[in-house]
């Protein structure tokens, strides 16, 4: 299990590789891929403001529950903070179970989580000025279904 | 121990961390005693229910107690991913 959390760009290809060739006992890697979506008028960057310390170990709490759950043979999660321009990658979370319903489920539950529960909070820069992204009612509703 | 504000938290109060010095036992007591001290902390405390807290890096509730923390923070809502 390996969390990552950088404001240097990423390989994606590279590193989704690297993850898949770790593996042996698993027969399924699944990948997720946040990007800096461009918004109507035009966005000029994303800050995205984080809590070190508290973020790696919020990170790392949620992968190690996926693990537990879905019995994973192994979690990747790279999240970036800083500056980035529209069409960056944000992040990636990677999965690996013996089955693909764990490896899919697993990295849903990942992003549910790290979206609410992971210390990040981002900024949009505008010809308009800049806003802090609000929080989503669904994104808190995304959580309940995985209560059990 | 060490307060720390961030997103627009952060903005509000104008800076990211200062060092106070409470008795307050429990999280809220705490959010009392900043809500007092100068308009900007009670600007950026008044709605409680937009505002998260983690007391030594773990996401809590506002009642709960400080105990000996070293680091307690106040921030909006998480919007990772």
């Amino acid at each position: 299990m390996r969390i990552e959390v950088q404001s240097a760009p990423f390989d994606l290809g590279a590193e989704t590789t690297a993850f898949a060739e770790a593996q042996r006992a698993s027969g399924a890697v699944v990948t997720f891929t946040g990007i800096v979506r461009d918004v109507e008028g035009g966005l000029i960057a994303m800050d995205i403001e984080h809590y070190p310390g508290m973020t790696e170990a919020a990170l790392a709490e949620i992968a190690e529950e996926a693990k537990v759950r879905w019995s994973l043979e192994d979690a990747l999660v790279v999240h970036r903070h800083g500056r980035l321009a529209p069409g960056e990658t944000i992040m990636m979370v990677a999965t690996a179970a013996r089955h693909r319903k764990d490896a899919f489920e697993a990295a849903e539950f990942l992003m549910d989580f790290l979206k609410s529960r992971a210390p990040f909070w981002k900024r949009e820069i505008t010809q308009a000025g800049s806003a802090w992204v609000a929080a989503k009612e669904t994104d808190e509703d995304a959580l309940d279904r995985w209560q059990t | 121990m060490d307060v720390l504000y961030f997103a627009w938290v952060r903005e509000r109060i104008g800076l990211p961390r200062e060092v106070v010095e409470t008795e307050a036992a429990t999280v809220m007591d705490l959010v009392q005693e900043l809500r007092a001290r100068e308009d900007r902390y009670a600007a950026a405390f008044a709605d409680i229910s937009a505002l998260r807290v983690a007391v030594d890096q773990t996401l809590v509730d506002f009642d709960a107690p400080i105990g000996d923390a070293r680091e307690i923070a106040f921030f909006p809502p998480m919007t990772g991913g």
